[in-house]
């Protein structure tokens, strides 16, 4: 096994999905992995989709579980918030959200329902494709429906900033990971041995906004990437972490995150946003993970500008385990409605709507099947 | 004068029968064709049918609806699709094509340059294979009420040995007769203004040229087409039907790296996606280098690979082993990543 595997994954020459790479990163894992059963939470859709179409979970030995937690900001996003847009749109406003937004259910119905019954809901692949269907559409209130962590966040906040037209509001249902890291750990004792923290969202607010997770709750962080191999090698650091006794904040994905992340995008989501507490679907309140549009543009802030009253919605249907999986504390092979009753075509939870959900992923490429 | 041919599209009353039914189908449609009957009574009589004489052996016969969008594609047209989806539907069956009919449905107002263009690629794939057009029919609904256009083709074929899709048998070798996603991946880059940037066209294409010899040299066990779901539905759909395992490993599926790139881009697995000029085989093992090798000396198997095996663990799945060292389930796709393709 060559010395040169735990060298981060860059280079002219370095080629991503190298199966010799993989084996010896492979080798390593095995070598590194302690004696007794750990549980690795990401937190991140697209780290889901490459573990299960790479099928790296057969590459871990067994007592090595990595789980997909709260990493699916459709998933996550509350029932309140449906439900206040699902209004929006029935009371004449033009709706305009990600495609898997509208088939998440809400209380009564999900926003795909709602357009059925006669809404104007509308898919847009980002903010300014909302702020395009405001300025095609001067005579109707459009309000963007914005969710996803900080990838997204910034995208929203750059429109906000941008002088959008009069008739442009947005409904805020960002949320932010680092405070939803905190709340896996502070929960009952937390069985969660280390993380691997998102690519994307590291880019933006980097490397060093994990630094609590370690020096607070002493557990591990590696910053990962999404090839493969960038996925295995920062398992293999972690696990290493572990078997040193170390818990630090380790970066995998030089090539994308830096110690600061984006300070650019950074400074826009501060101009755009405050944090405020928010209710995550599955999981309940975790304070300061949510993000208020500020009060200087409080008339572009749909929440404002059309106070519909919440109603406690049912997060979770019964029988259902996605507050588990969201939590890191069950896979969804453990729920008893997963593939019976409950499948992408006819999701009882939200973590079978989103393409990202785990529920969703493990159900397309077969989870962690004994191959 | 409503009686008038109208140059630039068809209008209702070309599908109303009568006179000018008549006269449209005789000046615009019949003589595209160049094989019109297969017996007695063919295309050119007009009668309530065909008759069609059948050669020894087991009669074969399939029906396909094509809606495409676009109906113009790179590498193709609807029209070809309409005939190389049912004669391959043929060919995988072990039959060599004899007849086919086809069925029209046309929007109000669908320009005949078109309907001309699409005709006249069908007939080409039809006078390749000398296979005649025995039986059709046309009709026109009004504006909105279709999507330009509509293809019904019927088939009907001869098998010497009737090859289904169910006769895995352990220990049988899995090939692929040419590169896999490159139809539903030509058309989605075509859809979406991509085209240009990948040169990417559609594979469909008439197989039986291609699989006759192959099917004559024995050894093949299992054969089906991955049209509509793709690589994945074709392996799942024939690993249920046997009650087998297939391991297919990854690294060996002949992918364009086009078909990759877009792929990774949109996040659509090539091996979801339709092929309209592929086949799937099951191959006895002692036989199977020898039929990649008459596959290959084929124009359209250049591509052929042998891309897994079967097994007897895990019966009725399809195993992956991914480019990487991984292993996981190759599931049946759920719903169509790409509607409206074939």
């Amino acid at each position: 096994m060559s010395a040169g595997v735990l060298t981060p994954p860059s280079g002219p020459t370095f080629h991503l999905r190298d199966p010799d790479r993989a084996r010896a990163l492979g080798d390593l894992i095995r070598r590194y992995a302690p004696p007794y059963p750990v549980r690795i939470v990401h937190v991140c859709g697209t780290h889901e989709m490459a573990i299960a179409q790479h099928g790296l979970r057969s590459l871990l030995p067994g007592g090595v579980e990595v789980l997909e937690g709260p990493g699916c900001p459709v998933c996550v996003t509350p029932t309140v918030d449906l439900d206040r847009a699902a209004k929006l749109a029935a009371a004449g406003a033009v709706l305009c959200t990600f495609g898997d937004m509208t088939r998440v259910p809400g209380t009564r119905v999900t926003l795909a329902e709602a357009r059925a019954q006669g809404a104007d809901v509308r898919v847009v692949l980002s903010a300014a494709d909302a702020v395009d269907v405001a300025r095609s559409l001067p005579d109707r209130d459009v309000v963007f429906f914005a969710v996803g962590f900080e990838t997204t966040a910034p995208g929203t906040a750059a429109v906000l900033l941008d002088s959008p037209p009069p008739n442009f509001y947005v409904l805020s249902s960002h949320r932010l990971i680092p405070p939803a890291l905190g709340a896996l750990l502070s929960g009952p004792p937390a069985p969660i041995a280390g993380f691997l923290a998102p690519g994307h969202v590291s880019t933006i607010i980097g490397a060093r906004a994990y630094r609590f997770v370690a020096e607070r709750y002493h557990v591990p962080v590696v910053v990962a990437g999404f090839e493969p191999l960038d996925i295995l090698y920062a398992i293999a650091l972690l696990l290493r972490q572990l078997r040193e006794g170390r818990a630090e904040v380790e970066n995998a994905y030089p090539r994308a995150v830096s110690e600061d992340g984006n300070l650019h995008a950074q400074a826009l989501l501060a101009r755009a946003f405050v944090p405020c507490d928010a209710v995550w679907r599955g999981i309940g309140l975790i304070s300061s993970s949510g993000l208020r549009i500020r009060e200087e543009l409080a008339h572009l802030d749909a929440e404002r500008e059309f106070p519909v009253p919440a109603e406690p919605g049912e997060e979770k249907p019964p029988g259902c385990l996605c507050s588990e999986v969201l939590l890191a504390r069950a896979v969804p092979a453990e729920c008893p409605l997963f593939r019976n009753g409950c499948t992408p075509l006819s999701p009882v939870g939200p973590c079978m709507v989103g393409s990202e959900g785990a529920c969703n992923v493990w159900y397309r490429y077969g989870g962690r099947p004994d191959l | 004068m409503t009686g008038r041919l109208s140059d630039e599209g068809v209008t209702a009353l070309h599908g109303a029968g009568g006179e000018l039914m008549g006269k449209f189908l005789a000046e615009r449609i019949l003589p595209l064709f160049r094989l019109r009957s297969a017996g007695p009574i063919g295309l050119d009589q007009l009668d309530d049918g065909a008759v069609v004489d059948l050669p020894p052996g087991h009669l074969v016969v399939t029906t396909d609806n094509h809606v495409v969008k676009p109906f113009l594609f790179p590498g193709g047209d609807i029209g070809k699709l309409a005939v190389c989806g049912t004669v391959n539907d043929l060919a995988v069956m072990g039959a060599r094509p004899v007849a086919l009919t086809l069925g029209l449905i046309l929007e109000e107002g669908f320009p005949f340059s078109d309907l001309e263009r699409v005709l006249r690629s069908a007939a080409g794939v039809l006078a390749e294979l000398g296979v005649p057009l025995v039986a059709g029919d046309t009709k026109v609904m009004g504006r909105g009420e279709l999507d330009r256009i509509a293809i019904n083709t019927t088939g009907i074929g001869v098998a010497e040995w009737v090859i289904s899709d169910a006769g895995l048998r352990v220990g049988d070798a899995i090939l692929v007769t040419g590169t896999v996603g490159d139809h539903g991946m030509a058309l989605l880059a075509a859809r979406e203004g991509f085209h240009l940037a990948t040169g990417l066209a559609s594979d469909v294409a008439p197989l039986w040229p291609l699989l006759a010899p192959a099917l004559a040299s024995g050894g093949i066990t299992a054969m089906k087409d991955p049209t509509r779901g793709g690589l994945a539905a074709a392996l799942n759909e024939m690993a249920r039907k046997a009650g087998v395992g297939i391991e297919i490993h990854e690294e060996a599926i002949p992918l364009r790296p086009e078909v990759r790139a877009l792929s990774e881009l949109l996040g659509i697995s090539p091996l979801e996606v339709a092929c309209e000029g592929r086949a799937v085989l099951s191959v006895a093992s002692d036989r199977a280098d020898a039929v990649l090798s008459l596959l290959r000396d084929h124009p359209l198997g250049q591509d052929s690979q042998i891309i897994g095996e079967v097994i007897p663990t895990y019966p009725g799945r399809v195993i992956l082993d991914t480019g990487i060292g991984g292993r996981r389930f190759l599931e049946m796709p759920l719903g169509d990543p790409v509607p409206r393709i074939c």
